[in-house]
């Protein structure tokens, strides 16, 4: 899932200072899950706001939603009615969710509350590791199912480099090495012989924005809304 | 010759090589590398120019090695992978043939969390293996590496670094053969202390023919005090500092420390030259150039073949 992380109050104090009715809009799916944006965190970032406004001598109209799914449409359109009430809104889904609820409300003014961080795993509650850059050009079935454009720290094809340490990667001993993982399992599977070629180049797919279109699908000449 | 370097010329003369190494300054005086340059001159037979080593800005190593050419010295041209793409070497490689330099040691580079810009994106466009390839390629083929061609081959000695101790050492021999087979001409070791490690590492290499293929040269550091030793045991990473260096260091009152250090590496250096598969010795003196001349002198190093 994707996950986010909550921005520091302040900084979102500031961002939403000059407004006096703002929209706080949460998203039920990943970053609910992860702690971050659902309607609980909506709940507790709209009670904090409340009361630093009104600390600050500048208090603000607050009204809060939290939708199934920001990074689509159909849940997107339960706003239409509301959004002329504010003038401002802040958004707690991922970068993608926040940038669909701004392209639907272009002349709102739309501030992030939260820090999109990647594309995780989850640990435990309340712990996520990140696994993939979505990077577009999946390696995992030559690397052992390890990712080494997320978790080797220099993102090599041909690793490990020279600063790999007793199994862990040499910027932080916590940190294992990613490569030292991939040569330990493909050893246990037999198939150390996907690590003697030379892998060449990636040939980047993420510099551009990039639009997915699945086989038997195709792009309608306009955009719904 | 592939690049007609002294380094090339001293090693497939079949002579014993030894080579050095300069930091460049943290400041735009070319004083500072000429200085160092003084010690080094007709002691060894290239430099390496270190390239924002440890992550740390410093003068390009490029424009280190054209002072250092000045000097009348030839550089080994450090490159890394984490400051630039696949555009930025290329060119630099063009422009560093150009103006003169003839070998060239491809690296992927310390993470930017070492240095003093922990927060700058590292670029790793492409890793170490694939800069030895696309040097190749530029050099034996004449094409970029999006195939296209260039006008005037760079003559460039390909160099790699090779670490014999990191785990899992068993990897690291097929590692090293990878590198080969990307089209390494010669390869510097990291800093060798176990020398038993050592030894095994560069019987499998002798096994499986690499040091045929590759001239190899085995890296030594002397130790400057027993601290360093200790950092160097504990804190840097792939770095493997066995319990008998830090006794010996220990055996002796700390004003002898240096000395010990300098007899502990002539040791491994007449070690080194009697070992099979063992082409030479880089000698990595680091803000220790003014101890190189004695080092060299000791080690039986003078005067350097002139070919
Ligand atoms: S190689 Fe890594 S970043 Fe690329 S798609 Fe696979 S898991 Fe994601
Ligand atoms: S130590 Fe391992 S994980 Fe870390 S940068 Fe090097 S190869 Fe990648």
């Amino acid at each position: 899932m994707i996950v986010a992380k909550r921005k520091p109050f302040d900084e979102i104090m500031q961002l939403v200072k000059g407004h006096k009715k703002v929209l706080v809009v949460g998203c039920g799916t990943c970053v609910a899950v992860c702690l971050a944006g659902g309607e609980k965190e909506v709940a507790v970032l709209a009670t904090e706001l409340d009361m630093g406004r009104k600390l600050a001598n500048n208090p603000v109209e607050l009204g809060s939603i939290t939708l199934e799914r920001q990074c689509d449409r159909e849940y997107l359109a339960q706003l239409d009615g509301m959004v002329k009430d504010y003038d401002a809104l802040i958004s707690m889904a991922c970068g993608v969710g926040i940038q669909f609820l701004a392209e639907r409300f272009p002349d709102k003014p739309v501030f992030p509350a939260v820090d999109t961080c990647g594309l995780a795993v989850n640990q435990d509650v309340g712990w996520y590791e990140e696994r993939c850059r979505s990077c577009g050009r999946c390696v995992l079935g030559l690397t052992g199912g390890i990712c080494p454009v997320t978790m080797c720290a220099k993102g090599l094809y041909n690793g490990p480099c020279g600063g790999t340490n007793k199994g862990s990667c040499e910027i932080n001993a916590d940190q294992p090495c990613a490569w030292f993982n991939i040569y330990e399992r493909l050893k246990a599977q037999g198939r150390l012989d996907c690590l003697l070629k030379v892998q060449p180049p990636q040939e980047w797919k993420d510099t551009t924005p990039r639009t997915l279109i699945q086989p038997g699908y195709t792009k309608p000449e306009k955009a719904k809304t | 010759m592939k690049s007609g370097s002294n380094l090339e010329k001293v090693l497939t003369a079949g002579h014993f090589a030894f080579t050095g190494e300069l930091g460049p300054p943290r400041g735009a005086h070319a004083e500072e590398v000429r200085k160092k340059a003084v010690f080094l001159k007709g002691r060894v037979d290239s430099v390496n120019i270190t390239d924002n080593q440890t992550a740390m800005v410093r003068m390009a190593s490029w424009a280190a090695s054209l002072i250092l050419i000045q000097e009348g010295l030839e550089p080994n041209y450090q490159m890394v992978c984490r400051d630039r793409n696949r555009l930025a070497m290329q060119a630099d490689i063009l422009g560093a043939c150009a103006l003169g330099i003839r070998n060239m040691l491809c690296l992927s580079g310390d993470h930017c969390q070492f240095g003093d810009h922990p927060t700058a994106k590292g670029v790793f466009d492409i890793d170490s293996m694939q800069l030895i390839s696309t040097v190749k390629k530029m050099r034996d083929e004449g094409k970029f590496l999006s195939g296209a061609d260039l006008d005037g081959k760079p003559q460039i000695f390909i160099g790699a670094a090779s670490n014999p101790f990191a785990d899992p050492f068993e990897w690291r021999v097929h590692r090293l053969a990878k590198k080969i087979s990307a089209g390494v001409d010669f390869v510097q070791t990291q800093c060798i202390y176990n020398m038993a490690k050592f030894r095994e590492f560069i019987r499998q290499a002798n096994d499986m023919g690499l040091t045929e293929k590759a001239y190899i040269l085995a890296g030594v550091t002397p130790m400057k005090s027993l601290g360093m030793a200790k950092y160097m045991k504990g804190k840097v990473p792939g770095m493997d500092v066995p319990d008998e260096i830090i006794s010996r260091l220990q055996g002796v009152a700390r004003d002898k420390q240096a000395e010990e250090g300098i007899k502990i590496a002539l040791e491994q250096i007449a070690e080194f030259k009697e070992m099979k598969g063992v082409h030479g010795v880089h000698l990595m003196a680091i803000e220790w150039e003014h101890r190189v001349p004695e080092i060299a002198e000791r080690a039986g190093m003078l005067p350097r073949p002139k070919v």
